[in-house]
């Protein structure tokens, strides 16, 4: 397709943008729109995980001894590796998105590479992470149970790894769709579907990822740092 | 055709929230009696602000979107602070000399933990009687 037709558009040759919607005035409208309704999706998602968030804050406050010796069986280092890995991975996404905000075909592709392995990375570390619950018997309804020094808090610490696996379970849950959507970005870029006029896709999608790498930051010092002086 | 920020300031952000968790995990090892919870999400805060107005552009959206965006938090604090006000108030005395319920402060693992319970049973059976 050529660059005239890629403006005015091959099917339907009257004048305006490909990606232009009918029902927009312009770009920059429908740009905007779709930030806002990104957004108000985000809202939605919010309050989702504050739910998850309420029903820990209300444990740990009636059982804190049981949420400090759950928290030091989760390891620190494998928790606080991740925590980079996934900082890291906003930051290559936000390359991302300004490289097709500038019209930099190939820099997008490979910011978006970079942001799914480290995604990837993060969700490989996370298995290894299960793992480890699975083989200490730290998972709840499937043969739980603590040492005996914890024995009287048995029960609570129960609660506290069913909210640590739902919430980080759910988190995971999201890093897997934003994976699945960094492909279908990153087969666009390679397509070369975005411009500097016309990039919402790939803005939206880091809006998303962005916004689960906001729940890990709070995930990460709720469940791994409860309290380490003890 | 929307504000492009200089790759310096990516870098930069990346930095201080690189710096800010391993302030969070140094923190998470030292006595700061209550100050410990309020220090960790408070980093935490200060972490997710970052990313909301640089990473994620609130910085520079248009005024509707920014509002959206104190929409979520706004909601959110409702939740969590009228929900943690109710369940921590139930225990509190509601009137001079009345009784204090169950399900106030930190809550004992142990079996025996219905005792604060059976307490207030008592009083409230003391009150009966008088």
């Amino acid at each position: 397709m050529s660059d005239a037709a890629a403006i005015t558009g091959e099917a339907h040759a009257h004048g305006h943008h490909r990606d232009l919607q009918h029902h927009f005035d312009t770009l920059e409208q429908q740009h905007e729109a779709a930030t806002l309704g990104m957004w108000l999706f985000l809202v939605t998602e919010v309050l989702f995980f504050g739910g998850l968030f309420l029903a820990y804050m209300l444990y740990r406050i009636w059982y804190h001894e049981a949420w400090v010796a759950g928290s030091q069986e989760l390891s620190i280092a494998l928790g606080g590796f991740n925590t980079v890995v996934l900082i890291g991975s906003s930051l290559t996404m936000a390359m991302a998105v300004r490289s097709a905000q500038t019209g930099y075909r190939r820099a997008t592709i490979g910011w978006l590479l970079g942001t799914m392995a480290l995604g990837l990375t993060f969700l490989i570390v996370k298995v290894f992470e299960y793992k480890d619950k699975f083989d200490h018997h730290h998972v709840p309804g499937y043969d739980f149970h603590v040492d005996a020094a914890h024995a009287g808090i048995a029960g609570p610490m129960e609660i506290f790894f069913s909210l640590y696996f739902t919430m980080t379970g759910l988190h995971a849950l999201h890093m897997i769709i934003g994976f699945g959507l960094m492909s279908v970005i990153t087969w666009m870029a390679y397509r070369n579907r975005f411009s500097p006029q016309w990039y919402t896709p790939v803005e939206m999608s880091g809006l998303y990822w962005h916004f689960v790498d906001i729940v890990w930051i709070f995930l990460f010092p709720l469940l791994y740092l409860v309290d380490r002086t003890q | 055709m929307s504000h492009i920020a200089p790759k310096s300031m990516y870098y930069t952000i990346f930095g201080i929230l690189m710096v800010m968790t391993g302030l969070t995990v140094f923190a998470a090892f030292h006595h700061l009696g209550v100050f410990n919870f309020p220090v960790a999400i408070g980093i935490a805060i200060t972490k997710a602000t970052l990313v909301v107005l640089f990473f994620m552009h609130a910085k520079y959206s248009s005024r509707l979107t920014k509002l959206f965006v104190g929409m979520s938090f706004f909601f959110l604090i409702i939740l969590l602070s009228l929900t943690l006000t109710d369940y921590m108030s139930r225990g509190l005395k509601t009137y001079p000399g009345g009784a204090g319920g169950a399900g106030y402060g930190v809550r004992s693992a142990a079996p025996a933990h219905e005792a604060p319970a059976a307490g207030e049973n008592k009083e409230g059976a003391a009150e009966a009687a008088h």
